[in-house]
């Protein structure tokens, strides 16, 4: 019996199951493609309307003028006492603006006499006054001097020449009026009002509802900032030390499964609850202070624990068990083993662990809400480690805060807030990639 | 020869350097070892062969108590490393390990350079007094695993970028410079070139005179060649156990005989 021929086939020409398994290949990249492109599309929509809201917030109009400041309306003893000094509100103060301002206006030869004398004085920024108070009890020897004072402008003209409020909007708008406005332009093209960067939306504290103008972030950077420290400290041993005693030297048996199943719901619980624990352990328990970055800090590493040690145990679980017989077989002990040579190894995938969960923490907005971290902050926190006690604000939080606000120059505070924040998680990440491209080795 | 190798195993035969009594080892509910009996003498090569899946290396990992990293694995029975209890409750692994090295059947060097795969036994046991001795101790081992000339010019470079049969020689050197008593090679040969393999035997032949070698081989000419004694496994158990040139030549089973003459395995 001859065994079947079969036809002998040219390589030349694609056969119909060969040509069938092609197109699937072709229609599953095309999925590929077009998954990845939505996902582009949808970061680009993302950071456009961010950006696009918010960068303005970075630039800020100022008055810019001399003053001469009175002696006699601001020290009226004339003892240059810093207590005594300390009695003149900003009141005082702020007539002293009022006055320079119009000064200012003569000296440049622009009429303002259609407007009356409080529509001008509008046009600064209700912060002004307190700021030129700090600057001379700060300095009480510049009393009687002329000094170059550069103030913000009310939020109404800062918008105005940002593109958000125009003569037509200001004609309904019961803060501001076209007259003002029109001022405003005279101000700035004879160099009394000039936009530049506002380095005071980084490092100021929040400012009320009244004066969006002088909003900063200083006060919720420096929250985070201190918050993210504490979790740093707190999370990084604990978790890498629970993830190695899991995933090396715990017996396996119930309990350890028991920890294991709970350790991955805990990964998944909201993170509101974890709030509502920190409150009811940190704060009322425990009489922390509300508001502060240590309780923000505690309530945090909580929620990043298991979040850190899940990818921690996956990467010590990852490391070759043939590495582990070999320091076993030179004699090495358990605790030899683990440090020399399991950990090393999975140190990039632990490093990746817990950056992404430290970035997932800076985000965090919910749990601190809940233990008060959304109050008013206009003081600045002490240098660790006592500052760590006192009220600050979080970065997410300033965000949520702000969006919660009327005023619309909130709304442009809260997109650049974002920026901020996605400037720190692109640092945070970027942290993360150069760890671990310095710890990978490869067996 | 075969009467020269006698009169040596005669001479090494003197001193047990190992005795398993009645070892039974199961896997969860998997009897894998059932009831071995052996004598590995000190300063002698003890071959073990038998088809695959018999067991070998499971009775291999006993010696050193490796078996204890494997989850669900039970040892019963008693082995003693010089009439002492190696399973008793006081025996601290570690140390047992320290004297009783061993080579995988997989080369799994550590992802370091290849001076330090060497040199972190002799480091982590303290048995070289400062650098100089450490370098000793590192070129000792290598020339004795046959790789120094290839890898002399090359320390600081990683171990894995080795070939698969230097890497095998490489885990040899590193077993070797710790200075076990007894040393456990579980096919050590297997991803070896002719050469490579004929320096490992020699090497094998050369550790004899200063301590007992347990090796496990799927080639018949190499147990013959190397060993003095011969252990035959088949399906977890002990089959036979003997003078090597007798085990070849005169197999008293007839189940050793069908394997060593190709039928089974
Ligand atoms: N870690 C383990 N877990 C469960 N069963 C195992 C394990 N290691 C080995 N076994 C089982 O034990 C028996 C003996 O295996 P062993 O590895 O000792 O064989 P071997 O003689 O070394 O074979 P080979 O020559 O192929 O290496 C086999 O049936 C195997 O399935
Ligand atoms: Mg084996």
């Amino acid at each position: 019996m001859t065994p079947v021929q079969s036809p002998r086939r040219s390589l030349l020409t694609v056969d119909a199951r060969t040509r069938r398994r092609n197109a699937a290949e072709t229609r599953f990249r095309a999925y590929g493609i077009i998954a990845v492109s939505l996902a582009m599309l949808a970061l680009a929509v993302l950071l456009y309307s961010v950006f696009s809201n918010g960068i303005s917030a970075f630039r800020q109009t100022f008055i810019v003028m001399d003053i001469t400041l009175d002696s006699a309306a601001l020290d009226p003893t004339g003892q240059r006492d810093p207590a005594a000094m300390a009695k003149v509100t900003t009141i005082g103060y702020g007539k002293q603006i009022e006055a320079a301002l119009v000064h200012a206006l003569e000296a440049k030869g622009i009429s303002s006499a259609e407007i009356s004398a409080k529509d001008v004085s509008a046009l600064i920024s209700k912060e002004s006054p307190a700021q030129l108070r700090n600057i001379v009890l700060a300095n009480p020897a510049l009393l009687g001097s002329t000094i170059h004072f550069r103030g913000y402008a009310n939020a109404r003209i800062d918008g105005y020449f940002k593109g958000r409020v125009s003569m037509e909007s200001a004609v309904r708008d019961s803060n501001i009026s076209p007259a003002q406005l029109q001022l405003a332009d005279k101000m700035r093209a004879t160099g009394l009002m000039e936009v530049g960067f506002n380095w005071g939306f980084l490092t100021g504290p929040d400012a009320s509802e009244l004066r969006p103008e002088a909003a900063g972030l200083g006060v919720a950077i420096l929250g985070s900032l201190y918050m993210m420290l504490i979790v740093l400290v707190l999370a990084l041993p604990i978790g890498v030390a629970a993830s190695i005693y899991l995933e090396e030297f715990a017996p396996q048996n119930r309990w350890t499964d028991l920890i294991e199943v709970n350790i991955a719901n805990l990964a998944a619980v909201p993170s509101i609850v974890f709030g509502i624990l920190g409150l009811a352990l940190f704060i009322n328990f425990a009489g922390l202070p509300q508001s502060a970055p240590v309780v923000g800090a505690l309530v945090l590493t909580l929620i990043t624990l298991p979040r850190i040690i899940i990818p921690a145990r996956a990467s010590l679980k990852s490391v070759p068990p043939s590495i582990r017989d070999a320091a076993l077989a030179v004699g090495a002990s358990k605790m030899q083993t683990v440090l020399h040579h399991v950990l090393p190894l999975a140190m990039p995938g632990i490093l990746t662990g817990l950056i992404i969960g430290l970035a997932q923490a800076l985000g965090e907005t919910a749990p601190l809400l809940l233990i008060g971290m959304v109050a008013f902050v206009r003081d600045f926190p002490a240098a660790p480690p006592e500052g760590f006690f006192d009220p600050a604000s979080a970065l997410p939080v300033q965000v949520y805060n702000w969006t919660q606000r009327a005023d619309p120059a909130f709304a442009e505070r809260a997109s650049g807030a974002i920026i901020v924040l996605l400037v720190f998680l692109l640092v945070i990440n970027s942290v993360a990639i150069v760890l671990r491209r310095r710890f990978e080795r490869r067996w | 020869m075969n009467t020269m190798q006698k009169v040596e195993n005669a001479l090494a035969d003197s001193e047990i350097k190992i005795g398993a009594r009645g070892v039974q080892v199961y896997y969860g509910t998997n009897h894998a070892l059932k009831d071995v009996d052996v004598d590995i003498a000190d300063k002698t090569v003890t071959a073990f062969i038998g088809p695959s899946g018999c067991g070998k290396s499971t009775f291999l990992r006993c010696l050193n108590r490796m078996n204890d990293t494997i989850v669900g694995c039970r040892v019963e029975g008693q082995i003693t490393l010089d009439g002492e209890d190696i399973y008793a409750p006081t025996v601290d692994p570690v140390q047992l390990r320290a004297r009783v090295g061993m080579v995988f059947q997989k080369p799994n060097p550590f992802p370091k350079s290849i001076f330090e795969n060497v040199a972190y036994g002799p480091r982590i046991h303290g048995l070289a007094r400062g650098r100089a001795e450490l370098d000793e101790i590192v070129e000792k081992s290598l020339r004795r695993a046959a790789l120094w000339d290839e890898v002399k010019d090359r320390l600081t470079a990683p171990g894995t970028g080795l070939s698969g049969g230097q890497q095998q020689r490489l885990c040899i050197a590193r077993a070797i410079a710790t200075a076990p008593e007894v040393l456990l090679m579980d096919e050590p040969a297997s991803a070896l070139d002719p050469i490579a393999t004929a320096q490992i035997e020699e090497l094998i032949d050369e550790l004899r005179s200063a301590f007992s070698v347990v090796i496990v081989t799927h080639s018949m000419q190499q147990a013959a060649r190397v060993s003095q004694k011969t252990a035959f496994f088949h399906l977890g158990s002990l089959v036979e156990f003997g003078e090597t040139g007798q085990i070849f030549t005169n197999p008293q089973d007839p189940r050793t005989e069908s394997y060593i003459t190709g039928r089974i395995g």
